[in-house]
């Protein structure tokens, strides 16, 4: 780490010494997007950027797709002057998987100011995609100034409320839920009342048996509260799917990938397609860590899920674009 | 002839605005001699410098974004509320009475300040 550390000064461009925008870390967090495969319930996760280590018997599921999340398309500062680039490249990765995802799911922050030409190139670069569907869920920054208005005109047309909406596919149940509207000062991620008990009435009458994926922008676990990573109320959203026996939640926001399990739930977060965050409390601040152009790639990524049915498995792996 | 009267008069209400904008550009030279009559808060590293700030009423205070990330500024009591900042984008607010005035930004609820006009 010693010689690192050395590296890490002489990339430091900005002469800015080791402050958040000059902090370099090991890459042990990097991937921007996820492989989910789900095998028998289980949701397995692979990082693209490693997807080529992991064998073809493993990504293949019941169903398998692909999470990304944080393009913030709009976004051109020096930790990453291309945004719309490195989001190329992962429709590029994604592209070039051997097992070919049924659909993507975006964990919002889609734009990074809600304009609505960033909304545009975003769908234009998805369009490239080969898995043609693409479901979304609003990060903070795509409800910027109007509430959420746009956002909902865009990809809202069939959800409820704020956008919250619910899907199955092949029998597993997939949970979309908004928590980046009418967050209170000094708070975290909010769910609201309305959406909790909408959840709860959405998986009353499933089976057990039945895996279910909740997918947010917040994290919807206590990842780093101190920096706003975490969501106030979603003890009362996992305490409804407390019944089943295989629950997976993805998120974004956070910049990087975290696994933990707790329980019956797996929780997952991707990278961002756009730039990289700091781990929690390793600096000053939450703010784009700043990594030489070289290495960008390898830590942004698409998170990619695989599902077979009949067995019990539900995998999420990180991939970095490099 | 009633043109000449009309130009006079112009003239005079110019003349006027002149002196008055003159005395204002004293007056407030002066005042700001005394106590300051803006203030800025800088946004950057995802706070706000400084978080609590005291002001005396009539004060307009400037929050400035230099964070290479968008922020707001909101009113906790809902007084005022920025659009979004994005880097180097201002706001402004002049307060009028006095009191405490809690803020923070709506993206980043975490990030909270205080204004204190006396």
């Amino acid at each position: 780490m010693a010689g690192r550390e050395k590296d890490e000064i002489i990339h430091d461009h900005n002469g800015d010494g080791i402050d958040r925008r000059g902090f370099l870390k090991c890459m042990a967090w990097a991937g921007t997007g996820a492989f989910c495969v789900i095998k028998g319930g289980v949701l397995n996760s692979y990082s693209l950027s490693r997807i080529s280590e992991v064998s073809t018997a493993d990504m293949m599921g019941e169903l398998s797709f692909v999470q990304i999340s944080d393009s913030h398309m709009g976004f051109n500062k020096p930790a990453n002057p291309d945004v719309a680039g490195t989001l190329k490249a992962a429709v590029e990765k994604i592209n070039g998987l051997s097992a070919a995802p049924e659909f993507l799911l975006h964990t919002g922050d889609i734009s990074h100011l809600s304009k609505p030409e960033q909304f545009d190139t975003v769908e234009q670069i998805l369009k490239d995609a080969k898995p043609k569907e693409v479901f979304y869920v609003p990060g903070e920054h795509d409800v910027l100034n109007d509430d959420g208005k746009q956002f909902l005109e865009r990809y809202g047309k069939a959800s409820k409320g704020a956008g919250w909406y619910s899907f199955d596919k092949k029998g597993v149940h997939f949970i979309g839920l908004v928590n980046v509207l009418n967050l209170k000062a000094g708070g975290l991620g909010t769910l609201g009342h309305e959406q909790l008990e909408w959840m709860e009435d959405d998986v009353k009458h499933l089976k057990h048996s039945t895996p279910i994926v909740v997918f947010a922008h917040i994290p919807l676990w206590s990842v780093y509260p101190e920096w706003g990573w975490g969501t106030e109320d979603s003890a009362q959203a996992l305490a409804y799917l407390k019944k089943f026996g295989s629950v997976t939640v993805l998120n974004g926001h956070i910049h990087q990938t975290m696994q933990k399990v707790e329980g019956n739930v797996t929780f997952h977060t991707a990278a961002s397609t756009a730039f990289p965050q700091p781990q929690p409390g390793k600096a000053d601040s939450p703010g784009p860590m700043k990594v030489p152009a070289e290495q960008l790639k390898s830590v942004l990524g698409i998170t990619d899920v695989n599902y077979i049915q009949g067995k019990h498995a539900l995998a999420v792996v990180d991939s970095s674009l490099a | 002839m009633r043109r000449s009267v009309f130009t006079g008069v112009l003239l005079l209400a110019l003349g006027f605005g002149i002196a008055e904008l003159g005395a204002g550009t004293r007056n407030f030279t002066a005042s700001a001699q005394q106590k300051a009559e803006t203030a800025e808060v800088k946004i950057d590293n995802f706070s706000f410098g400084p978080a609590e700030l005291t002001v005396s009423a009539g004060t307009t205070v400037t929050w400035i974004n230099r964070d290479d990330i968008p922020h707001t500024v909101v009113s906790t009591d809902k007084v005022f509320k920025s659009k979004v900042l994005d880097t180097d984008e201002k706001f402004s607010f002049t307060f009028s009475k006095a009191g405490t005035y809690p803020y923070f930004c709506s993206i980043h609820p975490k990030m909270t300040g205080k204004i204190i006009v006396q």
